[in-house]
C-alpha cells in the first residue's frame, strides 16, 4: 500500500496509473454515449433528407453560411488552443495553461453569441417552427414549389441539433470556468493534469460534432450561389 | 466441508463493517461507498416496486368484469401507463445492476470500490430525480400514453403529463448510463491480481454485457424523448404527420433502445442464476466460456432486432424480414444458457435453499417467456398476436418470471452478505413457491386470452374472455402474497436474524472471503485478495456422500 | 380440427395457414419446455444432496455437446424463420381484382366506405368468397385494424395509406378491434365485421338508397364541387394533366423521375400539389389540405380510378 498515502491517488485505486487509465477509459465511454445521443438526431436527419431532398436543400440555403462558416473557424481554432492547454498542463507550464484555457473560453463564448444572433435572425423572419411559421424564399425561383411544411420540419431538426450542440458548448464553458478557478488556485501541476486532459477530450468532441453539423445543415445545396 | 448450520453456530457479527462505520443520516445520503449506495437503491426501488405493484393490482381488479365499472377509461389508461413506466424505468432496469450488481461487482473482482464512487452517487440521485418526476406526474394527474409514448398520440393528442413523464425516463436513463459506465471501467481496470477475464464470475460477465447496452442504447432513447418533449412544448416537431413528419420514425428510435433494454432487464438476472445454480449444485458451471460469450452475443445481436416490434406498423416487408431473421438468431444464445444451467446440475450435489427455489422458478418461467418469444418473432404468427394479451403474457414471463425471480433469487442469496443476517429459510422457500405458482396462475390465462385475440390496453372487453381474466386476477392475489412475505421477513431479519458468518452457503467467490457485512473498503486492506483458481472451483467430497 | 380451442373462430382463407403455423410453433415450444423441465427435474432429484448417484468424472465442459446445442437450435430457428416469413408474404400479396374498401380511423371509431359510396361506422359488411382489400388511414393518431377471426391486423397511420386484404370464408359476425392504443376510449373503438352470402351482400348494398339518391356518386359530386374538372378534363385549356384513365399508369415528373399513379400519389397531389409535378405543368394547383378530409379523399380517389379515358376508347 505504498501509494495509498499519496494524496493524488484516491484510496480505492492502487496507484496513479490505474487511476488515470480508469479516468481516460471512463471519458471514452462517456463520449461513446454522446455519439449515440447525437446519433439519434443524425438518424432522423438522414431519414428526412432522403425523403425530402428538395425541401432540405431549400431550407439549408436559408441558413447564414457566413456566420456558420465563421463559427466553424472559431471552433477549430478553439480546439487548437485547447490542445495547447492540455500540452501545457502535461508539461507543467502553468501560465500557458491558463492563457490557453482563457482563449478557449473566449472562443467558445464567441461561438455561442454568434449562434444567438443566428437564432434571432430566424426569429425575426418568422422561421421558428410552430403555428406562426412562415417561409419566405430568399433564394428566388430556384426552390419554387417546395412544400413549406417540409421546410418547417427541417427547422425543427435544425433547432434541436444546433440547440443540443450549443447546450454542450455552454456546459463546456462552465467547466472551463471551473478549471480556470482551479488553475488560479494552483491546483494543477506536472503530475496533476487529468482534469484538463479529460476536458480536452470533451471539447474536441463537441467541436467534431459541429464539424459534422455545419456541412449537413448549411451546405446541402449551395451550388446556386456559384451560378448567380 | 462444513454444513450451513455449523457455519452459523460459530458466526459472530463483525464489529467493523460498512453498516456500522457511521450512523448519521448524512453518512448515508452523501456516501460514496458502493455498498451503501446499493442499499439506498434497494430501499428506493422497493418502494417503486410496491407503487408499480399497486397499479398492477388496480388493473387486475378492473379486469375482473368485462364492463369498465371500477375505473373510468382515462383512469385505467393512466394506471396501466404508470404501471409500465414505473416498473420498467424505475424497477426492472436498475433492479439487479444498481442494487446487487453495485454491491457485488467490486467484491467479486476484489477491489475496494467502483472506479468512480462519486459518479455512482450521482447516478443514484439522477434516479431519485427521475423518480421525483414520476411522482410529480402522479400528483399532477397522471399520464396516459402507455409506457411506449407512441407519437402522434403522445406528442399532440394526449392531454396528460407527458412532459414530466419523458423527463422521468430521461433522468432515469442517465442514471442507468452512469452505472453502466462505472461497471465497465471497474471491470476493465480494477480486477485483483490473478483475476483474469476468464476467472471472473459469470455475474460480472453478464453485467459487462448489460453495461454495453446501457451505454450505447440509452442515449438514443434519451434524445428521442427530448425530441418528443420539444414537440409537445413547441406544438410541432419531427414526428408530426401534419408537416410531413413520420410517427413510425419515433417507433424506430424508441425500440432501438427499448428492445436492447429488455436485455438490460434480463442479462443481470441470468448472471445471478449462474452464481446460484453452481453454489447449490456444488459444481463448476457447465460450459463457462459459452455462458460468458452468450451474454455478449445477446448484447450485440440484441441491438439489431428492434424492428420485430413493428411488423404491422407500416415498416417495409423487407425490413421486417431482416429483423425477423435476426430475432430468430438471438434466441440461440439464450437457449445455450438454459442448456448449460441444466447440464450444471448433472453429477452435482443439489440442495434446495430459498435462492435455489427461486432459481428453478426462474428457469421454468424464463423458458416459457423465451419460447413464446419465438411465436412473436415469427412474422406469420405475430400478425395475429401483435398487441394482444399474448404479448402481455410473454413479456411478463420474461420480465417478472425472469428478472423479478432472479432479483429475488439474488437478494436471498446475498442478503446474508449485504446485511450480515440470515432471513427465515422456511419462509423464503414458501415465498419462492408462492411466487412461482401465483405467477403462472396470473399469466398463463393471459396467454390463452391472447390466442383468442383480446387486445392489450383494453379495460372494456368481450364477455367471452371474462373467465380467463378472473383466473388471472385470482392468480395475481397469490402472487401478491408471495411478494409481501419477503417484505416482512427481510426487514425482520435485520433485527432478529442470526449472524450469517462470512460464508453461510459455503460458496466460492471473493465476496465470500470477507466478513458479512464487509468492511467499508471490502477486504482486509493489508491483505487484499489474490486470485489463484478458476471461478466456481467447487469440490464434492465424495466420502461424505451416501452416508446421509 | 382444433377449432374453438386455443384459437378464435377461423373465417378467412389465410386463417387455417396461420393457425397451422401457430400450432406448430406452440407445439415445438411446448416440446422444448417439457424436455428442459423434465431434464431439470430428473437431475435435481437424482443428484439431490445425499443421494447415492454416481458423481465420478463430472467434466464441466464438453465442446461437442456445446456445439450440438448451438447448431441444432440455429438450424431449427432458420427453418422456422423461412416458414413464418412465407406465410407473412401471403399477407402482403393482395390478389388481383380484390374489391376495395376504404377505412378511416379516428378517435374512437372506424369509418368504412364501399366502392359504391355506401358508408358504415364501426361495422363492415363484406361478401363471402371475394378478396377484399382495405386501404386505410387515420385522421388523428395511430390505430390498428384487427379482425381476430380473419387473423389480420395492420396499423393505421395518419398521413399515409396502409393496406391489408382478406377473403372471408364463412358467413357470420366477427369482432373488429383497434389494437394500437389511441387514447381514452381505445377499448371502445370496436365494431363488427359481418360476412354475407354474395346474394345477401347485393341485397344489403341496395337496401339503403339514401346514398344513391343522386345520380352522381359521392366521388363525382366532390370532383364537381371542388372544380377539379376545370383543369383536369384534358381539354385544350386544361392547366393540369388529364386524369381519366391515368390510374395505375406511369408518369414522368418535372424532376425527370417516373412514378406510378397510385392512391398515395393522388393523396399527395391533392394535399400538397407542388411536391411532385407532372412534367410540363406549372405549380398552379391550390392546396386542398384543409378543404378535403381523409374520407372525402377516398371518395375522390375512387372516382378518379373509375374515370375512363373517353378519348382513347372512342
Amino acid at each position: 500500500m505504498a501509494h495509498a498515502s499519496d494524496s493524488l491517488v484516491a484510496h480505492h485505486f492502487e496507484d496513479i496509473d490505474q487511476q488515470n487509465e480508469s479516468a481516460v477509459l471512463g471519458m471514452w465511454l462517456f463520449l461513446a454515449q454522446e455519439i449515440l445521443f447525437f446519433g439519434g438526431l443524425f438518424a432522423a436527419y438522414f431519414v428526412y433528407r432522403v425523403k425530402y431532398p428538395d425541401a432540405w436543400a431549400a431550407a439549408s440555403s436559408e441558413l447564414d453560411i457566413y456566420l456558420g462558416g465563421f463559427n466553424t473557424v472559431v471552433l477549430l481554432v478553439s480546439s487548437f488552443t485547447m490542445a495547447v492547454s492540455v500540452n501545457a498542463a502535461q508539461t507543467g507550464k502553468q501560465q500557458r495553461l491558463m492563457m490557453g484555457m482563457l482563449v478557449t473560453l473566449a472562443l467558445g463564448l464567441t461561438f455561442v453569441v454568434v449562434k444567438f444572433f443566428e437564432y434571432k435572425a430566424k426569429w425575426d423572419h418568422g422561421m421558428i417552427p410552430g403555428s406562426g411559421f412562415v417561409y419566405h424564399s430568399t433564394t428566388g425561383d430556384y426552390f419554387a414549389g417546395v412544400n413549406p411544411d417540409q421546410i418547417q420540419l427541417f427547422f425543427c431538426l435544425y433547432f434541436v441539433m444546433t440547440g443540443m450542440h450549443a447546450l454542450h458548448m455552454i456546459i463546456g464553458a462552465g467547466l472551463l470556468l471551473w478549471l480556470l478557478a482551479l488553475g488560479y488556485n494552483g491546483h494543477f501541476g506536472p503530475h496533476r493534469f487529468m482534469k484538463v486532459e479529460l476536458f480536452g477530450f470533451y471539447w474536441h468532441f463537441v467541436d467534431i460534432v459541429w464539424v459534422f453539423l455545419f456541412p449537413m445543415l448549411y451546405l446541402i445545396d449551395r451550388s446556386w450561389m456559384l451560378q448567380g | 466441508m462444513h454444513t450451513i448450520a455449523e457455519a452459523q453456530r460459530s458466526a459472530v457479527f463483525p464489529e467493523v463493517n460498512y453498516l456500522s462505520a457511521r450512523h448519521t443520516v448524512a453518512s448515508w445520503l452523501f456516501t460514496v461507498d458502493h455498498k451503501r449506495i446499493a442499499m439506498l437503491y434497494l430501499v428506493t426501488i422497493s418502494i417503486m416496486f410496491a407503487l408499480g405493484g399497486s397499479f398492477a393490482a388496480l388493473i387486475r381488479l378492473e379486469l375482473l368484469t368485462p364492463a369498465g365499472d371500477l375505473l373510468d377509461s382515462d383512469t385505467y389508461n393512466k394506471v396501466f401507463t404508470l404501471h409500465g413506466v414505473i416498473m420498467i424505468f424505475f424497477f426492472l432496469i436498475p433492479s439487479v445492476p444498481a442494487t446487487i450488481g453495485n454491491f457485488l461487482i467490486p467484491l467479486m473482482i476484489g477491489c475496494k470500490d467502483l472506479a468512480f464512487p462519486r459518479i455512482n452517487l450521482l447516478s443514484y440521485y439522477l434516479y431519485l430525480l427521475g423518480a421525483t418526476f414520476a411522482i410529480i406526474v402522479l400528483v399532477r394527474g397522471g399520464v396516459d400514453t402507455g409506457w411506449t409514448f407512441y407519437t402522434p398520440y403522445s406528442s399532440t393528442y394526449a392531454q396528460t403529463e407527458v412532459f414530466y413523464a419523458t423527463m422521468a425516463a430521461f433522468a432515469a436513463g442517465f442514471s442507468s448510463i452512469l452505472t453502466g459506465l462505472n461497471f465497465i471501467v471497474t471491470i476493465h481496470k480494477m480486477r485483483a491480481p490473478g483475476m483474469s477475464w476468464f476467472r471472473m464470475p459469470l455475474f460480472v460477465w453478464a453485467h459487462y454485457a448489460t453495461s454495453l447496452i446501457q451505454i450505447l442504447g440509452t442515449p438514443v432513447v434519451a434524445i428521442t424523448l427530448v425530441l418528443l418533449a420539444t414537440e409537445r412544448i413547441w406544438g410541432v416537431g419531427i414526428f408530426n404527420p401534419n408537416i410531413g413528419g413520420d410517427p413510425v420514425l419515433f417507433q424506430h428510435l424508441f425500440w432501438f433502445y427499448s428492445h436492447p433494454a429488455v436485455y438490460v432487464m434480463i442479462l443481470p438476472g441470468m448472471g445471478v442464476i449462474s452464481e446460484v445454480i453452481t453454489c447449490f449444485s456444488r459444481k463448476r458451471i457447465f460450459g463457462y466460456t459459452f455462458v460468458a460469450f452468450s451474454s455478449l452475443a445477446i448484447a450485440v445481436i440484441g441491438f439489431l432486432v428492434w424492428g420485430h416490434h413493428m411488423y404491422v406498423s407500416g415498416q417495409s416487408v423487407f425490413a421486417g424480414i431482416v429483423f425477423s431473421f435476426i430475432t430468430f438468431l438471438v434466441a440461440v444464445p439464450s437457449a445455450i444458457k438454459v442448456f448449460n444451467w441444466t447440464a450444471t446440475l448433472y453429477k452435482g450435489e443439489i440442495t434446495f435453499e430459498a435462492p435455489m427455489i427461486y432459481a428453478f422458478g426462474f428457469m421454468g418461467l424464463f423458458l416459457v417467456g423465451g419460447l413464446t418469444g419465438i411465436l412473436l418473432g415469427s412474422m406469420g404468427a405475430d400478425v395475429h398476436f401483435h398487441d394482444t394479451y399474448f404479448v402481455v403474457a410473454h413479456f411478463h414471463y420474461v420480465m417478472v418470471g425472469g428478472m423479478v425471480m432472479a432479483f429475488m433469487c439474488g437478494l436471498h442469496f446475498w442478503w446474508p452478505k449485504m446485511t450480515g443476517r440470515m432471513y427465515n429459510e422456511t419462509l423464503g422457500q414458501i415465498s419462492g413457491i408462492l411466487v412461482f405458482v401465483g405467477f403462472n396462475l396470473t399469466f398463463m390465462p393471459q396467454f390463452l386470452v391472447g390466442y383468442l385475440g383480446m387486445p392489450r390496453r383494453y379495460h372494456v372487453y368481450s364477455e367471452e374472455w371474462q373467465m380467463l381474466n378472473v383466473m388471472s386476477t385470482l392468480g395475481a392475489t397469490i402472487l401478491g402474497l408471495g411478494y409481501i412475505l419477503p417484505a416482512i421477513y427481510f426487514p425482520w431479519s435485520l433485527f432478529k436474524g442470526a449472524p450469517a458468518g462470512d460464508n453461510p452457503w459455503d460458496a466460492k467467490g471473493l465476496e465470500w472471503e470477507t466478513t458479512s457485512p464487509p468492511p467499508t473498503f471490502n477486504f482486509d486492506e493489508e491483505n487484499m485478495p489474490v486470485v489463484t483458481e478458476e471461478a466456481y472451483a467447487y469440490v464434492i467430497e465424495r466420502n461424505t456422500l451416501g452416508a446421509r | 380440427m382444433f377449432e374453438n380451442y386455443l384459437m378464435p373462430e377461423s373465417a378467412s382463407t389465410i386463417a387455417p395457414r396461420v393457425d397451422a403455423l401457430i400450432w406448430v410453433l406452440t407445439g415445438m415450444s411446448a416440446f422444448f419446455f417439457f424436455a428442459v423441465v423434465a431434464a431439470l427435474a430428473f437431475l435435481a432429484i437424482k443428484y439431490r444432496k445425499g443421494s447415492d448417484a454416481n458423481r465420478d468424472l463430472a467434466h464441466p465442459d464438453n465442446d461437442a455437446l456445446e456445439i450440438t446445442w448451438t447448431v441444432l437450435p440455429t438450424i431449427l430457428a432458420v427453418v422456422m424463420f423461412v416458414v413464418s416469413t412465407a406465410i407473412f408474404l401471403q399477407y402482403r400479396q393482395i390478389p388481383e381484382g380484390a374489391s376495395e374498401i376504404y377505412v378511416t380511423g379516428k378517435q374512437w371509431m372506424w369509418k368504412l366506405q364501399h366502392p359504391s359510396g355506401k358508408r358504415e361506422i364501426n361495422s363492415l359488411h363484406v361478401p363471402v368468397g371475394v378478396p377484399i382489400k382495405l386501404t386505410m388511414t387515420s385522421e388523428d393518431v395511430l390505430h390498428s385494424f384487427f379482425v381476430p377471426a380473419f387473423r389480420v391486423k395492420q396499423d393505421v397511420l395518419p398521413g399515409r395509406y396502409t393496406t391489408l386484404w382478406f377473403e372471408a370464408t364463412k358467413p357470420g359476425t366477427y369482432h373488429l378491434f383497434c389494437t394500437e392504443y389511441c387514447g381514452t376510449d381505445h377499448s371502445r373503438m370496436i365494431g363488427s365485421v359481418t360476412v354475407l352470402e354474395q346474394a345477401d351482400y347485393q341485397r344489403w348494398l341496395e337496401s339503403d338508397d339514401s346514398v344513391m339518391a343522386s345520380n352522381l356518386t359521392p366521388g363525382e359530386a366532390l370532383y364537381a364541387k371542388h372544380g377539379c374538372v376545370t383543369c383536369h378534363d384534358g381539354g385544350d385549356a386544361a392547366r393540369g394533366p388529364m386524369l381519366a384513365g391515368k390510374y395505375g399508369t406511369e408518369e414522368t415528373l418535372n424532376s425527370g423521375e417516373t412514378i406510378i399513379i397510385d392512391d398515395e400519389y393522388i393523396r399527395e397531389s391533392i394535399y400538397n400539389p407542388q411536391a411532385k409535378l407532372v412534367a410540363g405543368y406549372a405549380p398552379l394547383m391550390p392546396v386542398f389540405k384543409n378543404l378535403i378530409n381523409e374520407e372525402e379523399l377516398f371518395l375522390l380517389i375512387e372516382h378518379i380510378k373509375s374515370m375512363e379515358d373517353t378519348e382513347a376508347s372512342n
